[in-house]
């Protein structure tokens, strides 16, 4: 019961960075409950990612070969034989958007409280876990009942697991029944007329614009700067910028030089993309903006008084 | 066909807020139809318009504050509209299977084809209750759908799930089925004069757990917030004082000398 099921995650043949942080994580936990840490590599190309997942701290993986791709179907009985077979009380997994395809499931399935997008835990007899609400303006602590849960880790929280361990790697074999839901593939979106990946200076507007043609005030500063303009997701959503202006999680990752979010909250999907920037400059009318945080310049100001003054000093 | 869409009213702190006890002050707090059911509810009433759904009901737990709210959601064409709450709820934080206990009776007494959801709820975003309640009622799922192509003769949703970095799955989901939908799926309307109009005449049925045939055991929560408390910034941001000119100029000498816009 003490012991961890950390969930592996990849796609297309690649590992996710969110698997060796979830197994961090996962043995911060078992340490605190003083057991094993067991994970699970379900689908792909199982020995490879059982070798590279054999970090330090990693006390047995177990490989379910099926199935190339993600398919929650897989996930759900892999992981429900896994808590059979194994003494795991408590699963670990990504809080990614595979994540939440299965491990809500798994909890429902199996009757287990369900945490998802945790920050920091501390279990001692009992487990806390801090997690945010409100749009990343406060942070709570919450108390989970019982000895065993599902719990899914924010991306980027947890160092991911470095070293060489001396994990048993052995073989599981599930039982699957016929799946109602068939992946039949993939496709790649973006394209189009820049690439602002390779920008050096972004000008990034958000919501705060409020209008469509609000936007050309943003044009002139990226105009005046010599910047490229990108976007938080609502202006794509709205259909105001093309998808690949979209900066953030389901967007692109960008690392400019200097990165002006100009009306942007700082959600956490969207710092997914732009947090690597050597430069961070925000303009937010919000004081408790998340996005000052991770900012290295800020202004808490209207961007419409602010922004025409910006662009007067380079006209 | 019949679709149920969950809906949410989540609450959105000022810019101004303060903390009292565990929650923020309820004053303090503007309360709103959640972004990601907005578009939930789009694509049902399209559903619905493209001769699909024959009609669109929404479930929603929450105290009768959130009456405008699901006012919002049947002035934008849901037909009828179930409310649930119950002393049981009051003060406590409930976790995702006291939520999927509570739709599940709604769902037994509705019967639906299809449920639509957000693919999380902006205030507490668990992004977990449309996949656990599919578990719970032995429907298929697929969570963060943004593109939706319904064929009610093959009883299968065709579906985009958009994974992370611009990447999107294809995916076949037999009905019936619980989807979660991720904002940019669709343009969610404007609610007409009209259709406020309409949303006045229209049923909310608000039901307390008895109504359901649920006791306060059936939604227990597991999960108990102790704090909340405003997150230390680590930061050491220079946050430039002034009027919007003394600001901008400051930020232009910043701008120069890391060579933009020199
Ligand atoms: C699975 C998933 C994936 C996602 N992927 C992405 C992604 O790739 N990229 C992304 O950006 N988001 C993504 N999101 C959405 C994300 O959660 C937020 O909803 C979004 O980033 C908010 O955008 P915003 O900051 O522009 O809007 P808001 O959060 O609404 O913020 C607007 C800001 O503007 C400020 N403001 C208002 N008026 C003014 C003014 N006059 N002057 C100055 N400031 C003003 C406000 O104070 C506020 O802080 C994703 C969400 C999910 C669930
Ligand atoms: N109190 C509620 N009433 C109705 N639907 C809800 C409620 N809470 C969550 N949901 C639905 O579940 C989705 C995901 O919410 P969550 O799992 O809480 O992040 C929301 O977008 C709603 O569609």
């Amino acid at each position: 019961m003490s012991d961890v099921l950390v969930v592996s995650e990849h796609r297309r043949g690649e590992l996710r960075d969110a698997s060796y942080e979830a197994i961090t994580a996962g043995r911060e936990l078992a340490d605190a409950r003083g057991g094993d840490l067991h994970v699970a590599v379900i689908g792909g190309d199982v020995d490879r990612f059982a070798e590279d997942l054999n970090r330090e701290g990693v006390d047995a993986i177990h490989v379910v070969d099926d199935g190339e791709e993600f398919d929650h179907n897989v996930y759900q009985a892999a992981i429900a034989a896994l808590l059979d077979r194994t003494d795991a009380g408590t699963v670990v997994a990504p809080n990614s958007v595979n994540g939440l395809d299965y491990a809500p499931a798994v909890a429902e399935d199996r009757s287990l409280p369900l945490v998802t997008d945790a920050i920091g835990f501390e279990y001692d007899g009992g487990l806390t876990v801090t997690r945010e609400m409100y749009g990343s303006k406060v942070e709570t602590t919450v108390d989970v009942d019982g000895d065993r849960h599902v719990l899914t880790v924010r991306g980027g929280e947890w160092a991911p697991a470095e070293g060489v361990g001396d994990a048993a790697i052995e073989s599981v074999d599930v039982d699957l029944l016929e799946s109602g839901a068939r992946v039949t593939g993939f496709e790649e979106v973006g394209g189009g007329d820049v690439d602002i990946a390779d920008a050096d200076v972004l000008v990034s507007v958000g919501r705060g614009i409020e209008e469509e043609e609000n936007l050309e005030l943003v044009e002139e500063l990226a105009d005046a700067l010599g910047a490229t303009l990108s976007a938080s997701r609502p202006i794509v959503d709205n259909g105001w910028l093309p998808k690949n202006r979209q900066v953030g999680q389901s967007g692109k990752v960008v690392t400019p030089d200097v990165y002006i979010a100009v009306g942007i909250s700082g959600a956490v999907q969207h710092v997914a993309g732009m947090k690597g920037s050597d430069t961070i400059i925000a303009i937010n009318t919000d004081p408790n903006a998340p996005i000052f945080d991770i900012a290295d310049y800020g202004i808490v100001g209207d961007l419409f008084e602010v922004v025409p003054e910006l662009v007067d000093e380079f006209a | 066909m019949k679709v149920l869409v969950t809906v949410k009213e989540v609450a959105e702190a000022d810019d101004d807020f303060a903390i009292e006890g565990t929650d923020i002050a309820e004053s303090d707090l503007e309360y709103d139809l959640n972004e990601w059911d907005d578009y939930a509810v789009e694509a049902a009433v399209q559903l619905a318009e493209a001769g699909i759904a024959d009609e669109v009901v929404t479930v929603t737990i929450g105290p009768e504050r959130a009456d405008e709210t699901i006012r919002m959601a049947l002035a934008k064409g849901a037909d009828r509209a179930v409310r649930v709450w119950d002393d049981a709820f009051e003060g406590g934080f409930a976790d995702v299977a006291a939520k999927v206990s509570t739709i599940e009776a709604v769902v037994e007494a509705e019967d639906p084809d299809l449920v639509l959801g957000g693919v999380q709820a902006a205030d507490t975003g668990f992004g977990a209750t449309g996949v656990a309640l599919a578990e719970r009622i032995g429907f298929e799922h697929a969570a963060v759908v943004n593109d939706l192509e319904v064929d009610a003769d093959a009883d299968v949703a065709h579906v985009h799930r958009e994974l992370e970095g611009g990447v999107e799955e294809l995916t076949d989901v037999d009905l019936p089925a619980v989807l979660t939908v991720q904002t940019g799926l669709n343009e969610p309307r404007y609610a007409s004069l009209r259709g406020i109009r309409q949303a006045q005449r229209k049923e909310i049925d608000a039901k307390d757990l008895a109504d359901l045939g649920l006791t306060a055991e059936d939604v227990e929560s597991a999960l108990a917030i102790t704090s909340m408390y405003e997150p230390e910034s680590e930061s050491d941001a220079e946050i430039i004082e002034g009027g919007a000119s003394e600001t901008a100029g400051r930020l232009a000498e910043v701008l120069r000398d890391k060579g933009v816009g020199a």
